[in-house]
């Protein structure tokens, strides 16, 4: 696919001409800027409509057994009634796809006929949006929406750049920079008129870059994400801006990623299939029983059949006489008698129980989507559920994989402390600007000017160093790691509220100064370079603007190569006023250190302090960041000037050849300190964490982080508590690895024999063990919680990984919490493969950011949090929330409900279909195998859509087992879960054999009662359908634990519905079954027999039922009975209290 | 797309309050405790075992005569079809019994066939009930099949297999020689009469082919007053089936000779057949039968001993509810 995109790239790029829409869209044809989100139009609405409704495998069910009952010998239902199934599924799907499309249109008419100024015979008119071409130069003023993805020519800055806001595309509210070509930007506020060709990609989905060349007068201009603005996005800040259009319409990157993401399917639901597969081979073994005793009866009879009064093949009146009747020969008969018993027992096979569960769901998404707790006020973000198809996997979850910043942590900076040239600042004790003396304070003010959003309490020592004059080494390391700070990033400075940004009003009182970035780790490193007196207060695409305590400082940008994270550093190259250019550097510190000096011992002792230092930093939970810097000579310079040129213009493996050209710079650099910025814990991940952790769930925190970092972090987060045995594995060879792992694994009774299948036992058994004894609460001093950390190799082999694998997943299953550092983002959705790949135990991912997207989308459940680093994560999630701690009530309150709910909801809809089958069943075996229903074909019909259909749903949307105190009070019932304690295996065939009894019953009562009586056969389908009708209704009555008035209004409402059709149905006269019911209920005996095959249906169950709870009661049941009756204590206390008094 | 603009963003997204939308309506929460358990058997076998005695002795007091007859009014053992379908043969059969015990009035007089499947599917659908109400709908016969048209394609009203087999043996019954009288109004649902078989429509082509499957009817009388007819249409829903012929408005009394004779028509013998005359008198449980007693006696009484085995079972072994200490985590001590 990828390889495929490439390719095109090459040979077929598109070509613009710009303000030439002529020639642009002649040569190719190039869509237009007219969106169409709307599926349908009014005249291919109806065939399209159900062209896409008979993708789903349930609707050709029922459009197949539809088409079968339309064959004459097949024709067991009129036909009509065996169309209104499948006519009822699909009228209400249409409906809703139709008033769905009705509302698209409504809003692509409004988008399409907006109007923008395109430029029409060199002047700048209004033009409607659906008339805007490829090719057309178009011009926006500020806040005005973009209308199609357009390359900027030109803006109203002399410097060419343009502010966007780019919410509606990927969520994020800072503002973006992008900016015009110097070139072209000129020759716009010159006036000149622009022809050109952009050469650029065919449309994609990829945002985040856009590679193309523009020709302009012969000079061949690179052009990138920077220069392109998108559809959705919004001008701010910026007067007005030109740009020739490249991709409209549909070929916009805005509407091509409008895409869904693709559907997950859950746990319980292949389950389900599994399940339903037993139930296609009972319905395959009923009908079969039907086929062949069809053929056998017809055997016996088979010199009768021609007169037999109730069976007559033969024709015997003159002209016809000696015809057959309706008769295809013993063996067709028995097939068709096959064929129609399908018809008949159809619902054996629970199709509609998919529609069921997606308006339970639909309903669960309700309650989770209002839930007051998951609301979070500081983003004003209410709980999304963007998937609805895997709500009770919620309730299962086994392995949660984490991210740590922005997940756990506020993804908040603060910049804490500091290592200059060996030596460490920021170590003070709160307060620190108390002791700022006189001096400082003056050097102060002129930064004072500078109002920043976030203030932080300088260190006065390094105040001190940041003003000194400059003169020593470790003055100027000090000047240019701030330097560093202040240029080495990809942060927009907003000034608000000065008279003039210019240079000249430098002076003139004070301007506030909002930094905005995508990272904001970059946003907290100037924000603190600014309060020691380094602000950054502009940037082009061309030079940054510093002002270095008071001086401003024009530094031009030769070069800019941006964060990426295989090199794991970003570097800057800039010339200063007096000539000499430098790479400032700053990146992890893994990355940093094997690209340093290393001539000098001083630079030794420099590397090992600072190393030190870094270690002290992130053992107490900051995340560290090594700054370095090179000063540039001429040979060098020019050469890599000529690589980043070339690499720039590149159409072709830009980024390969942009890392090329970083490697080349990116070397012998002089280290000048390190920086640590604290992200402080999200409130309330603790508490969250230690209930996840008591629920038997087990938490594996993935971060880039370093080792120190990560434990501390883990420790204030109690994830790793002090009873934990820690087991690092943090070898850097695969030989190491592995003998860390077997000596671990060694250690805690793990046999690391080479079978894996005696691992994989010992495993099982162990674990079982572990999580008991987890549950002592550190009785034992020899606590077997085991913590492993691992730490993997950044650039180790891959066989290392893989490898490693099988030996280390042994061992991290039986770890309660595994935290591992250093992890890429690729690796971390790696590491989610592999337990999926190892376990049949699911998965929960939850992050934040976009490097945490591929994990979310590879786990069995991906939650994205709705933070500081864009909306990637949550735009690719399945379910969406404000903050981390939420997770918890997710998973112990709505999972434990969901699953609950859903797993019984199954399992009787199963017991509901098949005991209604079966009943039939039994009695076609009284036909003399005729498939014959003695309920009427309405009735028959009816029975799961109107009867008994909604009742399942509002016991699936509302039913709860335990309030949500409870289940928050003891984690350990979401453990019922993990146990699949609500479906499985041997609750459905418990289910099933319950059900095989409840039919018998349900046959036989009636049976035997109207044994040998006058009874006929409607009065007997009408007695059937009633009594089953009742009966599952009651089932289902047994198993609610929460009634409100909805439950019972659904429950006995469902019955007293039953009566009514089948009284209407009864007052129809050109039914045979006509005044059946009437008739009916003026005998006691009908009366009776109702109440007996409910109790004799029910009783088996009850008694069931009741024996569990009391010698294997659940945890679940124990629980409730203690919610319920501490509530009536209480209540019963009072009263004798009023008594006695 | 949904547009996040300015405005909105002001607005608090806080879910509403209300106590349905955070699922904390009231709501009864129904537990098994012991003296709910104990109480539903309890109350189950006092209300089940009351209607199963009065349902028994509803039964006992029926009194029940049936006499097969399909066997001993038959000559010869070897042409038992070739006899009932030949017209020309004398048919007529009498048969004596004593009433067992007084028998109040009505007393009920039953056809009772076996082995026959009205409920089969071919039979069942092979009528027409737009023929039977609507005299313009006579050529409505699709569904009657085979018997839906004569040869000359003129309809059969009633058409069908159904109509076509009507039973037609026929009884009269007398007590010491004097003629009881078996009235046959009325034997039929007031809804057949009314809204079903029409008083404007009349028997047509009615077995006039070369088969005769049973009955005749009487092309002077309206279908509304053919209520044998109307009987025998409500197809049963079981192969052995009972069907009511008449009704005597007198008592019998006890050990009275009943003689009755019987026109054996109907040709059960093609499939093996029993026929079976059946006089009885109904109470509110209808005829004889004592399953339903006996059910409800047994239902009654399992429910009852099970209360009992269950109280045992709590003042022997109770389990204090809701008792933390019994849940999983807390149940089993440390291995080691």
């Amino acid at each position: 696919m990828k390889l495929e995109d490439n390719t095109t790239h090459h040979d077929n790029p598109r070509l613009i001409h710009i303000n030439d829409p002529k020639k642009t869209c002649d040569n190719s044809q190039f869509s237009g800027n007219e969106i169409r989100t709307s599926k349908y139009t009014l005249l291919n609405f109806l065939p399209k409509n159900l062209f896409i409704q008979f993708h789903r495998v349930a609707y050709l069910y029922f459009l197949a057994i539809a088409a079968l009952n339309q064959l004459p010998p097949l024709a067991v239902f009129g036909r009509t009634v065996s169309l209104f199934p499948l006519l009822f599924v699909l009228t209400v799907t249409a409906v809703k796809d139709g008033y769905e499309d009705w509302r698209r249109h409504r809003s692509d008419r409004n988008e399409n006929n907006r109007e923008a100024l395109v430029l029409q015979s060199d002047e700048f008119r209004p033009k409607r949006w659906k008339m805007i071409q490829a090719g057309e130069v178009l011009k926006i003023s500020s806040d005005e929406a973009i209308p199609c993805d357009m390359v900027l020519l030109g803006t109203s800055d002399p410097s060419g750049i343009a502010y966007l806001q780019t919410m509606n595309l990927d969520g994020e509210s800072n503002l973006k920079t992008r900016y015009a070509r110097q070139e072209t930007n000129k020759l716009f506020l010159e006036g000149t008129m622009i022809s050109g060709i952009i050469t650029c990609e065919q449309p994609n989905r990829n945002i985040y870059e856009f590679m193309a060349n523009m020709e302009l007068n012969g000079h061949c201009l690179p052009l990138s994400q920077s220069n392109i603005i998108l559809r959705g996005c919004q001008l701010k800040n910026t007067e007005w801006v030109v740009g020739v259009v490249v991709y409209a319409g549909q070929d916009t990157k805005a509407m091509l990623n409008s895409a869904m993401s693709p559907s997950k399917r859950s746990r319980l639901e292949t389950y389900m299939n599994r399940e339903t597969f037993w139930l296609s081979v009972f319905l395959l073994i009923m009908c079969l029983v039907v086929g062949l005793g069809m053929g056998l009866w017809l055997n016996r009879h088979k010199s009768q059949l021609d007169t037999l009064p109730y069976y007559r093949k033969v024709y015997f009146q003159k002209g016809k006489d000696g015809k057959k009747y309706k008769y295809y020969g013993i063996p067709m008969e028995t097939f068709f008698s096959f064929l129609s018993s399908i018809i008949v027992f159809q619902i054996m096979i629970p199709i509609s129980l998919y529609i069921t569960m997606e308006l339970v769901r639909l309903g669960q998404s309700y309650f989770m989507i209002g839930d007051r707790h998951m609301y979070d006020s500081v983003s004003n973000s209410r709980f999304q559920c963007r998937s609805l198809n895997i709500n009770e996997d919620l309730g299962q979850i086994r392995y949660i994989l984490s991210d740590k910043t922005g997940t756990l942590t506020e993804n908040k900076m603060e910049f804490k402390k500091a290592s200059i040239w060996g030596k460490s600042y920021g170590d003070s004790k709160a307060g620190g600007s108390r002791e700022i003396d006189a001096g400082v304070e003056e050097a102060m003010v002129s930064v004072r000017k500078w109002k920043l959003k976030s203030e932080i309490t300088p260190d006065p020592e390094l105040i001190k160093l940041s003003y000194k004059d400059l003169h020593g080494e470790e003055r100027i390391a000090a000047y240019d790691f701030f330097l560093t700070l202040a240029a080495c990033n990809t942060v927009i400075p907003i000034l608000t509220g000065s008279p003039s940004i210019s240079g000249s009003s430098l002076r003139d009182g004070h301007t506030s100064i909002e930094y905005q970035g995508e990272s904001p780790d970059e946003q907290a490193l100037v924000a603190a370079a600014s309060t020691y007196g380094y602000t950054l207060f502009e940037r082009t695409s061309g030079h940054i603007v510093i002002d270095a305590n008071g001086d401003k400082l024009r530094l031009d940008v030769l070069g800019l190569h941006e964060f990426d994270s295989v090199r794991k550093r970003m570097s800057v190259v800039i010339r200063f006023p007096n000539g000499s250019v430098k790479v400032l550097v700053k990146g992890a510190d893994t990355s940093m250190f094997s690209i340093l000096k290393k001539d000098l011992p001083c630079d030794d002792r420099m590397r090992h302090v600072t190393q030190v230092h870094l270690n002290d930093y992130s053992s107490e939970g900051l995340r560290t960041l090594v700054v370095a810097a090179r000063g540039l000579n001429g040979e060098l310079l020019e050469e890599w000037q000529q690589m980043y040129e070339d690499a720039c213009t590149s159409l072709v493996d830009r980024v390969v050849k942009l890392r090329q050209a970083a490697a080349l710079i990116e070397c012998n650099l002089t280290l000048l300190g390190a920086t640590a910025i604290e992200d402080r814990l999200q409130e309330g991940v603790p508490e969250a964490i230690e209930s996840l952790r008591q629920a038997g769930i087990k938490v594996w925190v993935l971060t880039g982080d370093k080792q120190e970092t990560a434990i501390s972090i883990g420790l204030s987060c109690r994830l790793l508590t002090a009873d934990m045995h820690q087991i690092v594995i943090n070898g850097n060879s695969e030989h190491e690895c592995r003998k860390l792992l077997c000596d671990a694994k060694a250690k805690y009774h793990v046999n690391s024999a080479s079978c894996f299948d005696d691992i994989t036992n010992l495993k099982r058994k162990t674990e079982l063990n572990f999580l008991e004894m987890a549950s002592q609460k550190k009785s034992s001093n020899m606590s077997p919680q085991i913590t492993g950390e691992e730490d993997r190799p950044t650039f180790g082999p891959l066989a290392l990984i893989i490898d490693g694998n099988s030996l280390l997943f042994n061992l991290a299953t039986l770890c309660m919490v595994v935290l591992c550092c250093r992890v890429a983002p690729l690796q971390k959705a790696g590491i989610v493969d592999m337990i999926k790949s190892r376990t049949d135990d699911l998965t929960l991912a939850i992050g934040d950011g976009a490097n945490d997207v591929s994990m979310i989308q590879m786990a069995d459940v991906g939650v994205g949090i709705c933070g500081q680093e864009g909306r990637q994560a949550v735009m690719a999630s399945d379910f969406a929330m404000g903050q981390f701690r939420f997770l918890k009530r997710l998973l112990l309150v709505h999972g434990h409900w969901n699953y609950q709910r859903l797993g019984y909801l199954i399992l009787y809809n199963f017991y509901r279909n098949a005991v209604f089958v079966l009943m039939l069943f039994w009695y076609i075996l009284c036909t003399a195998f005729s498939t014959t229903s003695a309920l009427t074909d309405w009735s028959s019909v009816f029975y799961s859509v109107i009867y008994t259909s909604v009742p399942t749903v509002v016991v699936g949307i509302l039913d709860k087992d335990l309030s949500h105190k409870t289940l928050l009070k003891y984690p350990k019932l979401y453990e019922a879960g993990h146990r699949q304690e609500s479906y499985n295996m041997s609750l459905f065939w418990i289910t099933m054999v319950d059900t095989l009894w409840q039919s018998l019953v349900l046959f036989y009562v009636p049976l035997f009662t109207y044994r040998e009586s006058t009874i006929d056969i409607w009065s007997m389908g009408s007695l059937w359908t009633i009594a089953v009708v009742i009966l599952v209704n009651v089932h289902l009555a047994m198993d609610i634990q929460r009634w409100v008035f909805v439950t019972h209004a659904a429950i006995w409402g469902s019955i007293v519905v039953t009566y009514g059709c089948m009284m209407v149905l009864d007052s129809i006269p050109v039914f045979p079954n006509y005044g059946t019911i009437y008739h009916l209920v003026k005998s006691p005996v009908y009366w009776i027999t109702i109440l007996l095959i409910t109790v004799i249906g029910l009783l088996p169950r009850f008694i069931f039922k009741v024996c569990h709870q009391i010698f294997w009661p659940s945890d679940i049941q124990i629980a409730r009975e203690a919610e319920i009756l501490r509530k009536r204590r209480p209540f019963f206390g009072s009263n004798a209290d009023q008594d006695s008094s | 797309m949904s547009s996040d603009d300015g405005s909105s963003k002001k607005v608090s997204k806080k879910p509403r309050y209300s106590r349905f939308t955070q699922q904390e309506l009231p709501a009864c929460k129904p537990i098994l405790t012991p003296a709910l358990v104990i109480g539903i058997l309890m109350c189950l076998g006092i209300i089940f075992i009351p209607i199963g005695l009065l349902a028994l002795s509803a039964s006992e007091n029926v009194v029940e005569v049936v006499d097969r007859y399909d066997d001993v009014c038959i000559p010869s053992t070897d042409q038992k079809v070739g006899f009932i379908k030949d017209p020309a043969t004398n048919k007529t059969c009498i048969r004596t019994f004593t009433i067992p015990k007084k028998m109040r009035k009505p007393v009920y007089v039953y056809y009772q066939l076996d082995n026959f499947y009205q409920n089969h599917r071919r039979y069942v659908k092979s009528r027409s009930d737009r023929q039977l109400w609507n005299p313009k709908a006579e050529y409505s016969t699709s569904l009657c099949d085979p018997e839906g048209q004569t040869g000359d394609g003129k309809p059969i009203v009633p058409c069908g297999l159904i109509a076509w087999s009507l039973f037609n043996d026929t009884y009269s019954l007398s007590k010491n020689d004097a003629a009881l009288q078996i009235n046959k109004k009325d034997i039929a649902w007031r809804s057949d009469r009314t809204h079903k078989f029409s008083p404007n429509v009349y028997p047509k082509n009615f077995q006039n082919g070369t088969l005769i499957g049973g009955g005749k009817l009487d092309e002077n009388i309206p279908l509304s007053q053919q209520e044998d007819l109307m009987v025998w249409m409500r197809t049963s829903a079981l192969p052995t089936f009972r069907k009511l012929y008449g009704k005597i408005e007198t008592d019998l009394e006890a050990n009275e000779k009943i003689t009755v004779t019987i026109q054996n028509n109907y040709n059960t013998y093609s499939f093996n057949g029993k026929k079976k005359l059946v006089i009885s008198t109904a109470t509110w449980i209808g005829g004889k039968n004592d399953f339903i007693g006996k059910m409800y006696m047994a239902v009654g009484g399992t429910s009852i001993v099970l209360g009992v085995i269950f109280s045992l079972l709590y003042v022997f072994k109770p389990r204090p509810l809701g008792d933390p200490s019994y849940l999983s985590w807390n149940k089993n001590p440390a291995l080691d």
